[in-house]
Order: structure tokens, then sequence, then C-alpha cells
């Protein structure tokens, strides 16, 4: 929805919602805007659904006031509390079905490539760990050892939590959760690793209290996925209702965890490295 | 590769010079494929339709089709060609049997997305226990998830109904996904004449801008922005939201009917409409029935054929036409659920005249004396 293709008959400006013309008169969309400048133009339309506190709201707004081209952005989804907030942003999104975001954004990024040879459309994942780790875990891990050109992004609050609260493969060992009476067995899984292992040129992993990190990250995830192949950004997002802590509490928690066991981690492949180098030089 | 010359449906499907060729059934998939203009092709191994993919490989490989890869499992496949056809381009897969089954929760989001893609089904038997003989019991499964449905009696159906279903499929008034069906093995894997045209024509190619859903291109402004998702509410207004698109998802495919029309020429063919027995039937089934007729002949007894093209949208009031004469209505068919059978009885009257036989299932074959002895046995 940028504004080159979008413009409001005059005659229904005043009947059209206020932040509708906002989002086309102060939209992201010329691509250069960062987090540094919240608050001069508008990434999404505020109030979300979501609850108070939601980190993986915080985590969802930090990465729409980065994107660094949102005129062209596609963005692919699945189920979950991700799926309720993506609406709220002025980017093509896809709901799909649950798991396999992975792989209809693998089709879409060559369909979108055929379609516009020479221009740039970027084709960002953004699911929950149950999407991205179990129920969806072999078309993540396929699309990246396809290459697709993606950006995976996981919002981890370490349990399913739309559902209600059950254990997933991403909730740490011996928490107890629902499906995990008496505490989950085996160990959270290392999909930094599994990342790794698979082809990813660019990974990190950043907790939803380091909103600049978050943008600098995606910024690099997605321009590194252009050129080079799948990136992945693992975002620790804690969820005040299933957690059972207080709104306010939830940025305090994502940095306790990040000093306990969560800290910032970021891989930049060689190639990668190359790229962005030679971006560098050439601003 | 020579030059391909985009010519209207109509010459391709009607007008051009045809020569006869002796092909299998996946080598009719090969051909129809290859004047399709298709964007891109996934595919995922399958006995038996696998063949077919391999061929469609093949075009990727001459150059026909711009993108051609094989997805992780059949669910994977199909996301991933709803993926492309929510980029805008032309695509096609394949499958059968198990990996329908295993694909299954794509086919109504392919529907409900309005996703036109076009998907052979070279039918088999599902498990337990493992099968990999032909049993259409797949398409009774497939019947209300919103896909379109044509069923191929002879290779030269195939190449025929593949090439319309992208044009019904695409069409702004449907925009749906089709399934072109055909008995695996029994036409996949036999040679027949088929008559094809020259290879240097294809369908015009899709223009996304026609379809009546946004296109995940940013090209055009995104049209749900809201801050609060119907699937949040519970209330009227939200159930109301959904049914609504059902219903229009159901009325596109009665849309689809005039199209079908056009390009299937009828949804259904009728052989000796007069006759007081009549037996209705879909694919492989048709050709069964048909060398029955002839020994029926001989033996004195009159009978009528409905080969049914069109699955869905079923074709009610022709079908119920053509049986309004017949006093007994033998249904033939490849599964052990006859759902065939329970679609004929919803839709005409007197349903004491249908027998839901023979029934063959598992992978046996349907030999025309079976037909032949079910006939005699009931009249």
């Amino acid at each position: 929805m940028s504004e080159q293709i979008t413009r409001v008959c005059p005659e229904f400006v005043d009947v059209m919602p206020r932040e509708y013309l906002e989002l086309i008169e102060k939209g992201p969309w010329s691509g250069d805007k960062t987090l540094k400048d919240t608050g001069t133009f508008k990434e999404l339309v505020e109030e979300h659904p979501l609850c108070a506190g939601c980190n993986l709201a915080l985590a969802f707004r930090s990465i729409m006031a980065s994107l660094p081209n949102p005129a062209d952005t596609v963005m692919v989804g699945s189920t979950g509390c991700s799926s309720l907030i993506f609406m709220q942003a002025a980017v093509h999104n896809i709901h799909g079905l649950f798991g396999n975001q992975n792989a209809i954004a693998s089709g879409l990024k060559r369909a979108l490539e055929l379609r516009f040879p020479g221009r740039t459309k970027d084709v960002v994942v953004m699911a929950g760990d149950g999407a991205t780790a179990d129920i969806g875990l072999d078309m993540t891990l396929h699309s990246w050892f396809r290459q697709e050109k993606i950006t995976t992004v996981m919002f981890d609050n370490e349990l399913y939590a739309n559902t209600g609260g059950q254990e997933s493969g991403m909730t740490p060992r011996g928490k107890v959760a629902y499906m995990a009476p008496t505490g989950k067995k085996f160990n959270k899984i290392n999909m930094i690793e599994l990342a790794c292992g698979a082809g990813c040129h660019y990974i990190a992993a950043v907790t939803s209290a380091r909103p600049m990190r978050i943008g600098d990250s995606i910024r690099k995830a997605i321009i590194i996925a252009r050129d080079l192949g799948p990136t992945y950004v693992q975002i620790l997002t804690p969820c005040p209702t299933n957690l059972k802590i207080q709104p306010e509490e939830t940025i305090k928690m994502a940095k306790d965890v990040e000093q306990e066991r969560y800290a910032f981690y970021e891989y930049i492949s060689e190639e990668a490295k190359m790229l962005l180098s030679s971006m560098e030089k050439n601003k | 590769m020579n030059s391909i010359n985009v010519r209207p449906p109509e010459y391709l499907l009607f007008e051009a010079k045809r020569e006869t060729q002796f092909i299998t059934g996946s080598e009719a998939v090969k051909e129809a494929v290859r004047r399709a203009n298709i964007d891109m092709a996934i595919s995922y191994p399958i006995t038996p339709q696998s063949e077919s993919m391999h061929l469609v490989g093949d075009l990727y490989a001459e150059g026909y089709i711009k993108d051609y890869f094989r997805g992780e499992n059949e669910f994977a496949v199909m996301s991933e060609v709803s993926g492309a056809s929510f980029g805008g381009v032309r695509v096609f897969t394949a499958t059968c049997g198990p990996g329908t089954m295993r694909a299954f929760e794509l086919f109504p989001m392919w529907a409900g997305a309005r996703l036109p893609i076009v998907c052979a089904f070279m039918t088999r038997g599902v498990n337990a226990p493992l099968t990999i003989q032909p049993d259409n019991i797949e398409m009774g499964f497939l019947l209300e998830t919103g896909l379109l449905m044509v069923f191929a009696e002879t290779a030269q159906d195939i190449y025929d109904m593949l090439l319309a279903s992208f044009m019904v499929a695409e069409e702004k008034d449907v925009h749906l996904p089709v399934g072109v069906f055909m008995d695996g093995f029994f036409i996949t894997h036999t040679r027949e004449q088929v008559r094809i045209i020259s290879e240097d024509v294809c369908l015009p190619p899709y223009n996304p801008k026609t379809a009546p859903v946004a296109v995940m291109d940013m090209e055009t402004p995104p049209f749900r922005l809201m801050r609060d998702p119907f699937v949040m509410k519970s209330n009227f207004v939200s159930y109301a939201a959904h049914a609504s698109w059902q219903q229009e998802v159901r009325a596109a495919a009665v849309r689809s009917k005039k199209h079908f029309n056009k390009y299937l020429k009828s949804p259904l063919e009728i052989e000796n409409p007069s006759a007081e027995i009549m037996i209705v039937a879909g694919g492989t089934a048709v050709s069964q029935a048909r060398e029955a007729i002839v020994m029926t002949k001989e033996d004195g007894i009159d009978v009528g054929l409905v080969k049914l093209k069109l699955i869905r949208p079923f074709p009610s009031t022709e079908l119920a036409l053509a049986c309004a004469g017949a006093k007994k209505i033998f249904i033939p068919e490849f599964n052990i659920a006859g759902w065939l059978a329970k679609e004929v009885a919803s839709i005409i009257p007197d349903n004491s005249r249908i027998i839901g036989a023979p029934r063959v299932y598992g992978g046996m074959t349907m030999p025309p004396e079976l037909i032949v002895e079910t006939i005699k046995k009931n009249v």
C-alpha cells in the first residue's frame, strides 16, 4: 500500500478511518525509516487485539518499524496469536494453515521473482515457536535446505499461547505446562544450530526487550535473504497470559531470561559479511 | 524449444488441426501441460502419479515451464503451489491416494482463498493395508472441499480436460481450484490413440489482475486492514462473514458450470437415451460399461449409458433428465463406498431404481462380464 498505489477518493476522505488515512500519508513506504524515527511515521494501526503486555505485539511493532522495503514486502504467517495482528499492518499478508508458512513463502517468493524480474519483492515469514519448530519444522528446514530467498522470524514465547499454554518443542526442559503436567522431559530445540546446519546465511537470537537489536537484525536478515538465501531471526517474546505474570513485568522477564539463557546471538556467513560490507561501501 | 504462439483456448480445444499419437495417460498429461503456458510446477513422487510429474520436469528442462522443483511431502507441495498461486502465477501439480490424504487440509484452503490451482489426481487406494493399486475412494472424500472436479475416462479426456481446466479455474467469476481425476494405472500407464495439436501453440497466459481477490504482490492496497480480526470475535458479524464467504465459494462453483459447458461441450454424455436400463458412470468404469453394453445387446437387452465428465459442480438437472425414463439405473464404481451412487441417489426421484453395483476396489479390475451379470441379475 505505498502512496503510489493508494489514493483515497476526495469525496470519501471525511468518512475514512483516521488510521487508514495516516497509514497512507505517514506510512513507512520510503524504507529509510528505523525504530529511531518511531512516532514520526506510522508502521501499523494502533491498539492491537492481543493481551495487555504481550511481547509478541511489541516485537511485531519493532519489526514493522524496521522493514527495509515495506512497499514491496509480503508477509506469510501461521495460525496462532501472531495471525491476529498481521492485518494491522499495511502490507499484504497471507494466512495459510498451521505450520506451512515456509512452504507457502517458498512458492510465493519464486512466483514474485518470475513476475517482477529485476525488482525487489521481500517475503518475510513470521510465526510462533509451535508453527516454526514443531508442526512446521520439516517445511521450515526444507525451505532452508533449498536456499529459498526468504526471511523466517520466530516469535518464541516458549509454548503454544493461543491454545492456552501447552508445552512446545521450544519450552525449556523441566517447565510445567499443559500437556507436560510433570514438566517437559526434553531440551528446548536448538533452532539456532539447526538454522546453521541447514544453511541460513544470517541467524540472530534476540529478546523483545531489545527493539533496536530486533530492528537491526531484521534489516540485515531481509537484505541478506534477497541476494543469498534463507535467514532466521528468533525473538523471545514472553507471554503474560500463559506465564501468569503481570503485563508490566514481561519486559523485565525478557531481560532476565536474556541474562540467564537467551544472550544476543548473531551469525553472519562469510558471503553475507562481504555483501554487507560492499553495501556499506556503496552507500 | 521453438517459438510458441499464444492462441485462444477455443483454437486449442476445437479448431486447431490434430494429429494422432499413440501415448500413455501420463504422456497426455505432459502434452497438455506443454501447451498450457504454465509458470511453475511442483512435484512429489507417489505411484502411480510420479511418471507424469517426471515428464512435466522434462518440460521444465526443455524451457516450457519457468520454475519446477520437488517439494518435501504432499502437504508441503500443496502449500508451495498455493504460495505460487497467491503470488499470481499459473501453477500445476499432481498427486494421488495417500498423497491426497496427507495434503487434505490444503484443498478447502485453496477454494476458500480462491486460488485457481489445477491439480491432477491419478487415483489410488488408501492405506491400510498398504496398496498402490487403482481405487478412486479419494474422490468421495474430496466432494465437499470446494474443489471443482472433472473425471477423465481416457487419455484423450486427460489432455482436453487439463487444458479446459486452466481456463475455467481462472475465469474471474470462478477463480477456484480444479482437480482433474483419472483412474491410476488403468489410463496413466496404458497407451491409446490421442489426438493432439502441434507443439508450437499454447493457451493465453494467466492474468492475475483479473482475479476477484487481491494477489499477494503489494501491487494493490491491502484490503483486510482492521484492528479486530473476525477470528477474535464470537459474534454474529464474524460468523456471518465466514458463512457468506462459504456461500460465495459455492456460488462460484455454480458459475463455473457455464464455462465447463463451453470447454467440455457438456457436463455429461448420453448414449442410447431411450433405453429403460441405464448405466451411470465416470472414469474408466465408462469404458467397461461400453463393453458390457455391446454384450447385453447380443442377449437382446437394451442398455443406455451416461458418462459423467463433471463431478463438481454435479450436473444434477442434466442427469435427472437423462435418467427420467429409466426403470433401472446401474452405477459401477472403483471404490467400496459408492460415492457416485450416493450422489446420484441424492438428486434423482425414485431411488428404488438405483442399483449401486458392481463395485470393485483395492485394485481389482472390473470385467464387462461383471457388469453384464449384475444387470441380468437385477432385471
